[in-house]
């Protein structure tokens, strides 16, 4: 244990006095004031007149203002914070030749990895509580009204999806940092998994599901057809991370959907709910709909991080 | 007699994927003893310091340290003894007495108690004008010194140094020699000293070991060394002399 948090205070502390973080937060603090306020705006003026609006609070998060909305923005941007975080976090340690002495050290040589692995967890954390904090704050003078218990809860559950989320591609980076010697290696090889995963998957889902059942050459489409398709491009955007996120936080911070699936997708009874029924889904059901998006996403997590333990765990230490 | 031997190898090997880095290794260290660990670039001798801190595991063979397997009691093992790694690196945005605190830290030694001992060793090793500045600013020479106070820190019964003087100017190496003699002489702490340095590790070894290709080929005092290859004779052969003649055998 005393390991473990002599490694976690120091690499919090250098976290910290990093220049790389402060550039990193003040340009996420920006642009995440930029985008609750043009959402707060637009809520101004388009909730002004309404006697009683639902979830107006969570709206400030979830309402595209003129470009994105921040929940929008953290799952696309939000994996950059966890890999510049980890992609130097070993082998800079390794090139400084500062592994060898810390490992001569009587501790765990676990204690390494994992209080790495924590200090820039609770780094990513503070960042993202800082900011739905500030966020929360400016909402608050800008639209007037108060969150309800069921909001805050709904937020709080936001933030335990989105720590995890960017500790995924934390992890992906500290593997990468392990696998490669060389720092920019693995810098480059984490940013070419993520725009891969996060932008190419999902075209690439497209050209899957075109190819499996292919729509739209034909002159009538046959249903079954058009399900197979959406089907099969769900499925194939499913490993993309970001999509996986998008699906977990999809009912929790938006109340009025009610499910993740396209309109292609629901069932005609479904579909008539949805038309039929307009108030918000409670907070257990939000949960339940999303919660095969959240298990699968935390144990990406998980298991990306235990790659990297093992990895570390059995290397040669010897460069 | 067992107490008496703080290092003790049987048949140690390591093989990595095609070649055979250490290759039956067997050799003892006593109690108190400064052991010179000889040998070209490439002999092993870094490995085998290795395998005696538990940080790679031997293909074959068995390592005591303190009569303790280094392979099952890593922590307890590394407890006893402070490793000076050859190309050690340092935290460049630290200053000395950071760094220091840092390994203490790691040692798990109290935060009062680590401060008293930083300011200790930064005397013993000579840097204590240097307190505050960052270890970025300092030279080789500086940064040797301080990797010496950052490993008795954790007031270590044995020390593994790989190439101290490595890089030194004369003064620098000759002043490191001489503080290894004394720790040796008043703590009473058992030293591994690889070096290529032989005209200073003549002068403050009792015994050494010359590792060629992975094997020792030879070990004791330096003068039974010579007896050995030169036989009896009144001239005095220096270490050199006696490290080519074995060099130049194998």
């Amino acid at each position: 244990m005393r390991g473990l948090c002599a490694v976690y205070r120091k690499e919090l502390c250098d976290h910290f006095s990093s220049y790389r973080f402060i550039v990193l937060f003040a340009l996420i603090a920006m642009v995440s004031f930029i985008t609750s306020y043009m959402a707060g705006m637009h809520l101004r003026e388009n909730l002004g007149g309404l006697s009683r609006t639902k979830f107006p609070f969570l709206m400030l998060f979830s309402t595209p203002g003129a470009l994105f909305s921040m929940v929008q923005f953290v799952a696309f941007f939000g994996p950059l914070i966890g890999l510049v975080l980890g992609f130097d976090s070993i082998n800079r340690e390794r090139a400084h030749g500062t592994l060898i002495k810390l490992i001569s050290q009587p501790i765990y040589r676990d204690a390494v990895i994992n209080g790495k692995f924590l200090a820039a967890v609770a780094t990513i954390s503070i960042m993202l509580i800082s900011i739905v904090l500030v966020i929360s704050g400016f909402g608050l003078a800008i639209v007037g009204v108060v969150p309800g218990i069921d909001e805050i809860w709904r937020l709080l559950i936001y933030l335990v999806i989105s720590i995890f989320y960017i500790s995924f591609w934390l992890g992906v980076s500290m593997l990468f940092s392990i696998f490669f010697r060389n720092i920019a290696t693995s810098a480059l090889a984490s940013v070419a998994l993520w725009i891969f995963l996060s932008f190419f998957v999902s075209l690439g889902a497209d050209v899957v599901a075109n190819a499996v059942a292919p729509v739209g050459n034909q002159r009538e489409i046959r249903p079954e057809i058009l399900v197979k398709n959406a089907r099969v491009k769900d499925m194939v955007s499913l490993c993309s991370p970001m999509v996986l996120y998008s699906n977990a936080t999809a009912t929790i911070i938006d109340p009025m959907r009610k499910t993740t699936r396209s309109i292609t997708l629901m069932g005609p009874a479904e579909q008539i709910l949805a038309s039929r029924f307009q108030n918000p889904l409670r907070l257990g059901q939000s949960v339940i709909v999303v919660f095969p998006y959240m298990t699968a996403l935390i144990a990406l997590t998980l298991v990306c991080f235990a790659i990297s333990y093992f990895v570390f765990m059995l290397q040669e230490i010897r460069t | 007699m067992g107490s008496d031997i703080m290092i003790e190898t049987t048949g140690l090997t390591k093989k990595y994927k095609n070649q055979t880095a250490v290759d039956h290794l067997s050799f003892k260290v006593k109690k108190g003893q400064i052991f010179g660990f000889l040998g070209p670039n490439g002999a092993g001798k870094t490995t085998t310091i290795l395998m005696l801190l538990g940080l790679s595991r031997p293909s074959a063979g068995d390592a005591r340290v303190c009569n303790l397997d280094p392979l099952r009691r890593p922590r307890d093992v590394k407890c006893l003894v402070g490793y000076l790694p050859e190309n050690g690196g340092f935290y460049g945005d630290l200053d000395a007495v950071q760094s220091l605190e840092y390994v203490a830290s790691l040692n798990g030694i109290q935060k009062h108690r680590a401060s008293e001992k930083t300011h200790e060793l930064l005397e013993l090793v000579g840097l204590s004008g240097e307190k505050r500045k960052k270890v970025s600013a300092f030279s080789r020479g500086m940064k040797q010194r301080l990797g010496f106070a950052e490993v008795l820190i954790k007031d270590p019964k044995i020390l593994f140094l790989d190439e101290p003087t490595l890089g030194l100017d004369p003064d620098g190496a000759l002043r490191l020699m001489e503080l290894i003699e004394s720790l040796n002489r008043d703590r009473d702490i058992t030293v591994l000293l690889s070096s290529h340095n032989l005209h200073q590790v003549q002068k403050i070894s009792h015994s050494v070991g010359i590792m060629i290709n992975g094997r020792m080929v030879a070990e004791g005092s330096i003068a039974s060394l010579a007896e050995e290859k030169f036989g009896v004779g009144e001239k005095e052969y220096t270490l050199e002399e006696v490290y080519m003649k074995y060099f130049r055998e194998v």
